[in-house]
């Protein structure tokens, strides 16, 4: 058996030779990927199948937050081999999605998996038979119990996914999540443009509400395929666009939690302030949700000093009256009775099934890219983790404004220490040649968590698979544990606290 | 009780007065004007990730433009993206902007079904379809309704459900998995009934033109009544729109 400090490891925006990541048999890789996850500080960032010669070619990439690295396993499964693998997620639950997602796309069976269902009815799945419109639904049979359908259209304005529900009078024993609407082909997409622009553009487009997290991640992905980094303020101006933009979703979804409190006057106030963040952005890049702004080996748009000025005076107003409406909202009795032990996810639970970003921290688990895989910006400008305890829909609502006010004091540290002149940044460039025989991982604390692109090049430097995970893939079921015995009624503030990605999810 | 009212006082009035008129701040790019400088046109079709430039003359198809500013930024002499937000028409063809002509983008109002006008000039309740939208359009659909823009002052909402709407407002590109949903929620809609496009994935595919897993077949069927482009469309393009269509 191989000794666990002989397995490939590299860092976040590293880039490793296909033949140097550790290649195992089955047996080894499962006894060793259960022997790495016994680590509570080790978890899974994406297990991923892609075809190679004569089979599948399987990569999973375990982040090693302790000592920020980044484990690499391998392991190869010839298609003249019987297609069934023996299950990892009997014993490690987070990887049910991955094993999921495989069974879907190619066919292989993996044994006692407790929950082997469709994922997104990607159109290039290995069952075509198998029809988004007859899922197999998880069912109870009693007279006793009734099924609730809604979706995939909803009745705001949202994105489409389809929850079943299984209740008890108004009590919910289980909700079933069925994704799949709004699957694009986005990651073969990637492969087919082959043109870096039109990448990009794809990469804006993975999920419109957190585009710069996905852009950076694709950019950086990239950018180490290539060998070429870019200037240290372009890092610093990226990691600058992600907190502003973790402080608009934030400041909407405390909003969109307050509308659905029934409480019009948070409603009202915390929407306009998120339009004072999103206004700035597009001051900046000429568009709200930051589209146009990351690009390929630099950018069109360096920060200037008189955008710090606007940025500063912008924040100063924004906070005198976000704690002003914060003030009233949180300590209002209807609002923590109605947010108080609601959809509550245990710490348990949240390890469990491996969440990321707010609903890991929710509980009480510190797991932040920032701090624990930090990309320049964050190694130079640190950042402290922040956690709730109680893993319910207050504690969301609650680290939803503590996370906005650190980012404030992040941003306004950054912008005390660093010069900011055009001069230090360049101009786009989409002729990056990439490296042959390649593997990059990139992974960055979006607002909704973690999310992890990895790109893979052939012997010629062409993209030969990228693979996409958002963090709404682990959430997803936190949102399914929240609503158990809950009424169904609370299913709106649980969604809202969330606000989980469906086409982050569908791709 | 005082402290509520205090915020009220605090924020004070937040809408903005005149939707029609409102002066945008570059960098941002609404409607663009192509000049009669002469370039390389070769390279200024190549340069756009979505096609959406042609040439003789030389042309931008907004239906098919992200704004992403590329080309500008390459041929800052040929292309200047105005901030003109005003971008809707209800007619396919005048979505193309030429090269010399710089004038706003136009409607055809006597190609406007003579119902609509009679039906909803004073109230337009629409159901909207995310089909493979990416959160964007659908973020700004959002915003339209919120206190800054406040569409609802002209009678103008989204409802929670097609019984209740006189038109469908789709965003995305309309994915195959989506294509059933759809027709349902369209057919469900009470005559007469619209149906607007919003944002260049809906107009035209966007980025994800051409993709396996798209079924755009619903589009073929119908006509469209009205095309907000944008990538995502910004909630002053939206509103102006709507109104342009209806009153």
């Amino acid at each position: 058996m191989i000794e666990l400090q002989n397995i490939s490891t590299i860092k976040n925006n590293q880039s490793i030779d296909l033949n140097e990541i550790t290649s195992l048999s089955y047996n080894d890789f499962f006894d060793l990927t259960i022997q790495l996850f016994q680590q509570q500080d080790n978890h899974c960032l994406t297990y991923f199948a892609y075809k190679k010669d004569s089979g599948l070619q399987f990569i999973m990439a375990v982040g090693d937050d302790k000592n920020h690295n980044i484990i690499l396993l391998s392991h190869f499964l010839k298609s003249s081999d019987k297609q069934e693998l023996r299950s990892l997620s009997e014993k490690i639950f987070a990887l049910h999605i991955f094993e999921s997602e495989i069974y879907e796309n190619f066919g292989v069976d993996f044994l006692n998996h407790p929950w082997l269902k469709p994922v997104r009815y990607a159109h290039n799945r290995f069952n075509k038979e198998s029809q988004i419109s007859n899922y197999p639904f998880y069912s109870i049979r009693s007279e006793e119990l009734h099924q609730v359908g809604v979706g995939p259209v909803h009745a705001g304005i949202i994105e489409p996914g389809h929850f079943r529900f299984i209740c008890n009078g108004e009590n919910v024993l289980h909700i079933e999540i069925q994704l799949g609407w709004q699957h694009r082909g986005i990651e073969k997409l990637f492969l087919d443009k082959n043109n870096n622009l039109q990448r990009n553009l794809l990469a804006e487009n993975i999920a419109g509400d957190m585009v710069i997290g996905h852009t950076t991640t694709f950019a950086q992905t990239m950018e180490s395929l290539a060998g070429k980094y870019v200037t240290e303020q372009t890092q610093i101006e990226r990691a600058l666009a992600m907190e502003l933009e973790r402080i608009a979703v934030h400041t909407g979804d405390i909003g969109g939690l307050c509308t659905d409190a029934a409480y019009h006057l948070g409603a009202n106030v915390f929407t306009i302030l998120r339009t004072l963040i999103i206004n700035f952005t597009q001051l900046w890049c000429g568009n709200r949700f930051g589209k146009g702004l990351v690009r390929l080996g630099g950018t069109h748009f360096p920060f200037t000093p008189e955008l710090k000025e606007e940025l500063l005076e912008m924040l100063l107003k924004f906070e005198k009256h976000f704690n002003e409406m914060a003030h009233v909202t949180y300590r209002l009795p209807s609002i923590q009775n109605r947010f108080d032990f609601v959809g509550t996810v245990t710490q348990k639970q949240a390890r469990l099934i491996g969440t990321v970003g707010i609903p890991a921290r929710m509980s009480d688990i510190k797991r932040d890219i920032r701090v624990s895989h930090p990309t320049f910006a964050w190694q130079k400008f640190p950042y402290q983790t922040i956690t709730a305890e109680k893993g319910d829909v207050y504690a969301r609502f609650l680290l939803k404004k503590k996370e906005i006010a650190k980012s404030i004091a992040w941003i306004r540290n950054l912008m005390k220490n660093y010069q900011f002149e055009a001069s230090k940044t360049e101009k786009p460039n989409y002729n990056l040649s990439l490296q042959p025989e390649k593997l990059a991982i990139s992974i960055n604390e979006g607002w909704r968590g973690e999310i992890c692109h990895c790109a893979i090049t052939d012997e010629k430097g062409e993209l030969k698979h990228y693979k996409i995970k958002d963090p709404s893939l682990h959430n997803w079921k936190a949102l399914e544990l929240s609503l158990r015995n809950n009424e169904i009624s609370d299913f709106p503030i649980n969604n809202k606290s969330y606000n989980l990605s469906y086409c982050g999810h569908d791709l | 009780m005082i402290n509520e009212v205090k915020v009220i006082y605090h924020n004070g009035k937040q809408y903005i007065p005149d939707l029609r008129n409102v002066k945008l701040r570059a960098p941002f790019r609404g409607r663009p004007e192509i000049s009669t400088a002469k370039v390389d046109e070769q390279s200024l079709v190549d340069i756009c990730p979505l096609g959406a430039i042609s040439r003789n003359p030389v042309s931008i198809d907004l239906g098919k433009c992200a704004f992403c500013g590329e080309c500008a930024f390459a041929f800052p002499q040929k292309i200047k993206f105005t901030q003109d937000y005003k971008l809707s028409s209800n007619i396919r063809e005048n979505l193309i902007v030429r090269e010399g002509e710089n004038h706003p983008i136009l409607f055809d109002k006597s190609k406007i079904r003579k119902e609509i006008k009679n039906t909803f000039s004073r109230s337009l309740k629409l159901r909207e379809v995310s089909a493979g939208g990416d959160g964007s359009c659908e973020n700004e659909l959002g915003a339209c309704g919120n206190a800054n823009f406040d569409m609802g002052r002209f009678g103008i909402e989204f409802v929670a459900s097609p019984r209740h709407a006189d038109g469908i407002i789709i965003t995305g590109p309309l994915t195959e998995n989506m294509a059933e949903p759809l027709q349902i929620c369209y057919d469900a809609i009470p005559f007469p009934k619209i149906i607007v496009l919003v944002g260049v994935d809906a107009i035209s595919g966007g980025i994800f033109d051409g993709s396996p897993a798209l079924n755009r077949i619903f589009l073929d069927k119908y006509s469209i009544d009205l095309y907000i482009p944008g990538n995502p469309s910004h909630p002053l393009t939206v509103i102006n729109g709507l109104l342009d269509l209806t009153r």
